[in-house]
């Protein structure tokens, strides 16, 4: 019993509504608790001591995930299972599913939650970087209304995030748009764990497909990286490279080689900086390829979908 | 704070911190030690009981956040003085040598046969990938959950 981890003293509210909740999210130093699998282990350890505890968890009218008005929404209460497992999701964004099959393991994927994992602000969470592959927009509610920030400007650094206090993230947004394929790769040391390295693809071709005899090119990309040291998620140098060429493995190998060359992985136990800049140039590729076959893209030698 | 939860069928109630986990609740207020502290950083799983019918990391779950939920614990398995079929899997099938992680497991094989009664050998490597035997190398627990599933309840 003498090594319990236990939080240090909290006070605890459950929310019985979205004004309610903001109303408590008004008093300092409060946190917003839904699955609770980051905040709570931090708080063991003392790295988060929050006066109180906001619980959402009843919110159910933050538990959705529809299309609507050609965006995907994501409400911020939906689980990672929930988006793991919706068809909505997968057929317009797979890299939401690729990246929902690896963050954590089963049983945690049950009660984390979207809007839990963005806000936590993990510089290793994997869905901040597909979300900024994706440009994709939350939607922040205050109790005067509310406001939309990109997700590439939703992060302020490591834990830290735009949100202030009174409000709260409620929403997750991606436009829908034709001709798009995405996916996301990972590398970890072990099932369940962090990433060593990851890196998202969010791609739009244009012309050539179709059957049409007019060569595809690359009209948008979208390239998020995890772990790695990557500002806001991105890998801005790589996506204007793409701009015009061609999907090929060519053009995804020199975008890997730029991602590679513009993040800033550090050394830890994950592995050493060289390594981890190996990875983000070989995942890159990967991802690039993959989302190009699901935006259309003809199929190369040993190309999986 | 009052807590209220209703644990395998039982309501149980208890003034207790905001802070206390609900694997603390558990065991040391309700005295169901069953289920298993282990790693304290949900990594290992030995303590998943079921909150409102899904398996959940009980370490990193307050109790003030199962106020007025239902909870299930390896306790409420048996039934009737029947053992679960993935209980006598586990029996059968070697599923356990120091028995730390079996309760979680047990939980977590009993939600996964509810929802894909027949699963297959990935499935249920996948769906206890969050959980840590350091005993068995798995295979007799693959083998256990696979036992469970071809013995629905009644059938054995």
């Amino acid at each position: 019993m003498h090594y319990m981890q236990v939080p240090s003293q909290v006070e605890y509210e459950r929310a019985t509504s979205l004004e309610h909740a903001l109303s408590l999210l008004n008093r300092p130093d409060t946190r917003v608790v839904a699955g609770g699998h980051s905040l709570i282990p931090m708080m063991k350890l003392r790295l988060a001591q929050p006066e109180m505890l906001v619980d959402i968890n009843g919110l159910a009218e933050l538990a959705y995930i529809r299309l609507d008005g050609g965006q995907l929404c994501i409400g911020a209460l939906a689980r990672h299972a929930d988006l793991l497992s919706s068809a909505i999701a997968g057929e317009h964004f797979p890299i939401f599913h690729d990246a929902e099959r690896v963050v954590a393991d089963p049983i945690v994927r049950l009660w984390g939650t979207v809007g839990g994992s963005l806000c936590q602000a993990d510089p290793s969470e994997d869905l901040s970087a597909a979300f900024a592959a994706a440009r994709a927009i939350a939607v922040i509610r205050g109790q005067d209304g509310d406001r939309l920030v990109p997700v590439r400007e939703f992060h302020r650094g490591p834990y830290e995030t735009v949100i202030g206090p009174g409000e709260l993230l409620a929403e997750v947004r991606v436009p829908v748009r034709p001709g798009t394929g995405s996916a996301y790769e990972k590398v970890a040391r072990r099932a369940g764990d962090w990433s060593v390295a990851a890196a998202g693809a969010v791609l739009r071709l244009s012309g050539g497909l179709g059957g049409s005899p007019r060569e595809p090119v690359i009209e948008s990309a979208g390239l998020g990286l995890t772990a790695v040291g990557a500002e806001h998620f991105v890998a801005a140098e790589a996506e204007a490279f793409l701009l015009g060429q061609a999907p090929d493995t060519g053009s995804f190998a020199q975008a890997g080689a730029i991602a590679a060359e513009h993040c800033h992985p550090v050394a830890d136990q994950r592995g050493p900086e060289d390594y981890k800049r190996h990875l983000v140039a070989e995942l890159t590729t990967r991802a690039l390829r993959r989302a190009a076959i699901r935006a259309g893209a003809p199929k190369s030698d040993g190309d999986r979908t | 704070m009052r807590v209220a939860v209703t644990v395998n069928g039982t309501e149980y109630a208890r003034d207790v911190e905001p802070r206390l986990l609900l694997i603390h609740f558990l065991r040391d207020e309700l005295g169901l030690t069953g289920s298993h502290w282990g790693c304290d950083t949900s990594n290992c799983g030995s303590c998943v009981v079921w909150l409102d019918a899904k398996p959940v990391k009980s370490c990193t779950v307050l109790a003030a956040m199962a106020d007025g939920r239902s909870v299930q614990t390896v306790e409420g398995l048996e039934r009737d003085g029947q053992l679960d079929p993935v209980q006598q899997g586990f029996i059968e099938c070697h599923g356990l040598q120091c028995g730390f992680c079996t309760p979680g497991m047990m939980m977590t094989a009993r939600w996964l046969l509810d929802h894909h009664p027949d699963p297959a050998e990935a499935e249920i490597r996948e769906v206890i990938s969050g959980q840590t035997c350091r005993c068995t190398g798995y295979e007799n627990i693959v083998r256990s959950i696979r036992w469970a599933a071809k013995h629905s309840r009644g059938t054995q």
